[in-house]
């Protein structure tokens, strides 16, 4: 038995933790981007707050696009909700709430990262320590996952999390594609330039996926290899097929657990089909962006109806 | 004012139960206790176990100190408390009856009618209710000073919501894992079972309807209570729901809580949420911590509510002075245990006393609690002590005092070695069908060299307490 304010507190927690990695790792594949590229960085940048949707909110602040103001904006601005910073706390606050559904190890581990973050992202990041920085956010949240899954019960408690990682992880994966969809878009010329093999390695990178990349595809980027990668391959753990894959999973124990079938089911169902049938062929004949645009409503509305349907209000 | 050390008394030497310690201790590199002292607060602070403290934004998440050091209670000085506590909280639950029944201890005189009928403790909606299994006060926290060998004495009885259990259980589980050698050579009576006898206690009062086991709930204010880190606490270790008002709802003559899977009935609530706040129907109307209706199902007897609604009027600070009365009225006995001298202030001559030397005494709030409000005359400057005397005028009956007693002291480890602080003692006592009293307790300690206030709100901190298996 849980309470439909522990299921919240647990989805949240998660949905965070996931969030506040991701904007590492969106800084991250920016911040390569603009060393390696001298020209129109700023474009870049501004499409890393695309994808972290908070374009908008950074351009009431600051009219610069640098990589002190995004990353200071991302990664440590509590003005900001959906910075690493905010994340973590928000995760935190979320864990405290629900500390007797967690373990020991887990609940410290949350903890420890919201202590060592806010003393690491205390004063503003010299831009010298910012790869640093970045791998101290990703190996808190590696520990965080590394004690949860090591250590909790598999059950409703477990489930409830996973939900959280996933709609979170989907929607991530999702924005990040649709705000670069148009250099993934089939060109006159297939070899791409040196410009568009820099665009493809920074989306991958900003997903960790572009070295496994290599392991399953050419050792050249193509774009629909890319697209095919992200979104339907069933290995890879931050596609929208292998987090639908998970979601379907725990949503089906939920339902044999509680011996009861919701709406929510009915969606994942159907967003799970559509993946499993679809070709990289038919997503692009049908529109990359608007694709992609569909799924993004379509993820949000089930972590909506989950929410309905196990009485998180 | 020498204070009576409990290691080291200035004239007797070291006292019996601190041998196999001291023996010990004498054998460890200072160095090596500094940085065990370290560990502690690491440790504290990894898991989590902060409390907040009131009107202070910034540190809104603090540690209470604690003492590396042990405060140590021999077998025979346990089972003589033991007995004063027992037939002091008999006394509490007789007299809670009787006050909202009978109220034979009024018609008799020995307390005054007017003390309890226009205390905002007593509550009226509690008259003739009469909880299920006839408990109520369940949890109680019975604060002990001492001044001598044999000198203890109840200095407040916490018979609504007492905290602190949790870092009895937390010093404890810390003390085991820093000092584990020591634990072997000495035997210490157990506290760690302290949450299976609560909810054993709590399944023990669950209403007579509730068919199979009960289902138990922790209701707390919220996460952002002082004292939520104990809730989550004491709901994980016994193995139930943490619920705020948000997730309770009365159902078909039920409190019943909102699951993923539907509204759960619940059998028995602890409740962490003052009285006033417990039903906004029936309370305060802008809580929004309680349950809306949950004394209807009360009065139905469809759930225990531990401590019941209505307990305050028996540790009331007005009332703690005539506990001596209320113990021989009810048991038959003269008080094992005693209180401290206490001048209510209510009465013109005491007031006067008061006074003439406010600046000998200690005056508390009545109503008060968490050492806020209270004066402490041998600390205080002239200019406070009239600022206070001042208050004091202007509402008498709001005020008790009594003589600044000469806490006794036990070792703290300081960056100098040992120094005595002074100490006082919380034991926590269960009741159900039967009372239990968990073999050790909370000992606060007044950090600052010759501070006599322990509460944790006042820099105080907390000691290991053990009771010897001898």
């Amino acid at each position: 038995m849980l309470l439909g304010r522990t299921a919240n507190g647990l989805y949240w927690m998660n949905r965070y933790i996931e969030r506040a990695e991701n904007m590492a790792r969106l800084v991250d594949a920016g911040l390569r981007m603009a060393l390696t590229r001298t020209q129109n960085a700023s474009e870049e940048w501004n499409s890393v707050l695309l994808s972290a949707g908070s374009d908008l909110a950074f351009s009431q602040k600051y009219q610069d696009y640098t990589v002190a103001n995004v990353s200071d904006f991302l990664l440590r601005d509590t003005s900001n909700p959906s910075s690493t910073m905010s994340s973590i706390e928000t995760a935190r606050n979320n864990a405290r709430m629900v500390r007797t559904a967690l373990t020991r190890e887990t609940w410290e581990s949350i903890n420890e990262a919201w202590m060592s973050l806010k003393r690491m992202l205390a004063r503003p990041i010299d831009e010298r320590d910012l790869p640093t920085m970045l791998d101290a956010i990703k190996r808190e949240t590696a520990l965080i996952r590394g004690s949860f899954y090591g250590t909790m019960l598999r059950n409703e408690i477990f489930d409830f999390s996973q939900l959280g990682t996933y709609v979170e992880r989907a929607d991530n994966t999702a924005r990040i594609l649709d705000v670069k969809y148009y250099v993934l878009l089939p060109s006159i010329s297939w070899v791409g330039s040196t410009l568009d093999n820099y665009q493809w390695e920074s989306i991958l990178r900003s997903v960790s996926a572009h070295r496994s990349y290599r392991w399953v595809y050419d050792a050249d980027y193509k774009p629909t290899n890319i697209a095919d990668y992200l979104i339907l391959n069933v290995r890879m753990p931050r596609s929208l097929t292998f987090c639908y894959r998970f979601l379907g999973e725990h949503l089906r124990f939920l339902a044999d657990d509680y011996g009861e079938r919701h709406a929510c089911h009915a969606t994942a169902e159907k967003i799970q089909t559509m993946l499993k049938k679809g070709s990289i062929k038919d997503i692009f004949d049908h529109g990359l962006h608007e694709f992609l645009a569909e799924f993004i409503r379509d993820n949000t509305r089930l972590g909506d109806e989950i929410a309905l349907d196990y009485r998180f209000y | 004012m020498a204070a009576f050390d409990e290691m080291l008394p200035e004239v007797s030497g070291l006292r019996r139960p601190y041998q196999a310690y001291d023996r010990w201790l004498k054998e460890q590199d200072p160095a090596r206790l500094t940085q065990k002292m370290e560990d502690a607060e690491r440790v504290f602070r990894k898991t989590g176990i902060t409390f907040a403290v009131y009107g202070e934004q910034e540190a809104s998440e603090r540690l209470i100190p604690f003492d590396i050091v042990p405060r140590i209670i021999s077998g025979q000085e346990w089972r003589r408390l033991t007995q004063g506590i027992e037939q002091r909280v008999q006394a509490l639950n007789a007299f809670l009856d009787d006050i909202y029944h009978r109220q034979e201890i009024l018609r008799a005189g020995r307390v005054p009618k007017e003390l309890v009928a226009k205390n905002e403790a007593f509550l009226p909606e509690m008259i003739g209710v009469r909880p299920p299994a006839g408990v109520y006060t369940h949890i109680i926290g019975v604060d002990i000073v001492r001044i001598g060998e044999n000198e203890f004495y109840v200095l407040e009885d916490n018979a609504r919501t007492p905290s602190g259990v949790s870092y009895m259980l937390e010093n404890r589980e810390t003390m085991m894992q820093l000092f584990p050698e020591l634990f072997q050579q000495i035997k210490v009576r157990p506290v760690e079972n302290y949450p299976q006898l609560l909810r054993q206690s709590l399944a023990a009062v669950r209403p007579q309807g509730a068919k199979g086991a009960p289902t138990i709930a922790v209701l707390t204010p919220g996460s952002y209570n002082s004292a939520y880190f104990e809730h989550a606490f004491l709901a994980d270790q016994m193995g139930v729901q943490l619920v705020e008002g948000q997730d309770l709802r009365v159902v078909d003559g039920h409190v019943t809580m909102r699951t993923t899977e539907g509204y759960k009935q619940i059998d028995v609530l602890y409740r962490r949420v003052d009285d006033a706040f417990l039903d906004p129907l029936t309370f305060r109307p802008d809580s929004a911590l309680g349950v809306p209706g949950i004394m209807d199902v009360y009065r139905a007897g469809n759930i225990t509510i531990a401590n019941a609604p209505g307990t305050g009027i028996a540790d009331d600070k007005a009332i703690y002075s005539y506990m001596p009365e209320i113990v021989e009225f009810y048991t038959g006995r003269k008080a094992i245990l005693g209180n401290i001298p206490t001048w209510r202030c209510s009465e013109p001559n005491s007031l006067k006393y008061v006074l003439e030397h406010i600046g000998e005494l200690v005056i508390k709030e009545v109503h008060g609690s968490g050492g806020y409000g209270m004066l402490v005359g041998p600390a205080a400057t002239k200019k406070e002590c009239e600022a206070f005397a001042k208050k004091l005028q202007a509402k008498p009956g709001n005020y008790i005092a009594q003589p600044t007693l000469a806490l006794s002291t036990c070792p703290i480890l300081t960056e100098n070695g040992l120094a005595p602080r002074h100490v006082d003692l919380r034991p926590y006592v269960l009741v159900s069908d039967r009372i239990q009293i968990v073999p050790g307790g909370l000992t606060r300690v007044a950090l600052k060299e010759g501070s006599l206030v322990v509460n944790s709100s006042q820099g105080g901190g907390t000691k290991d307490t053990w009771v010897l298996d001898d």
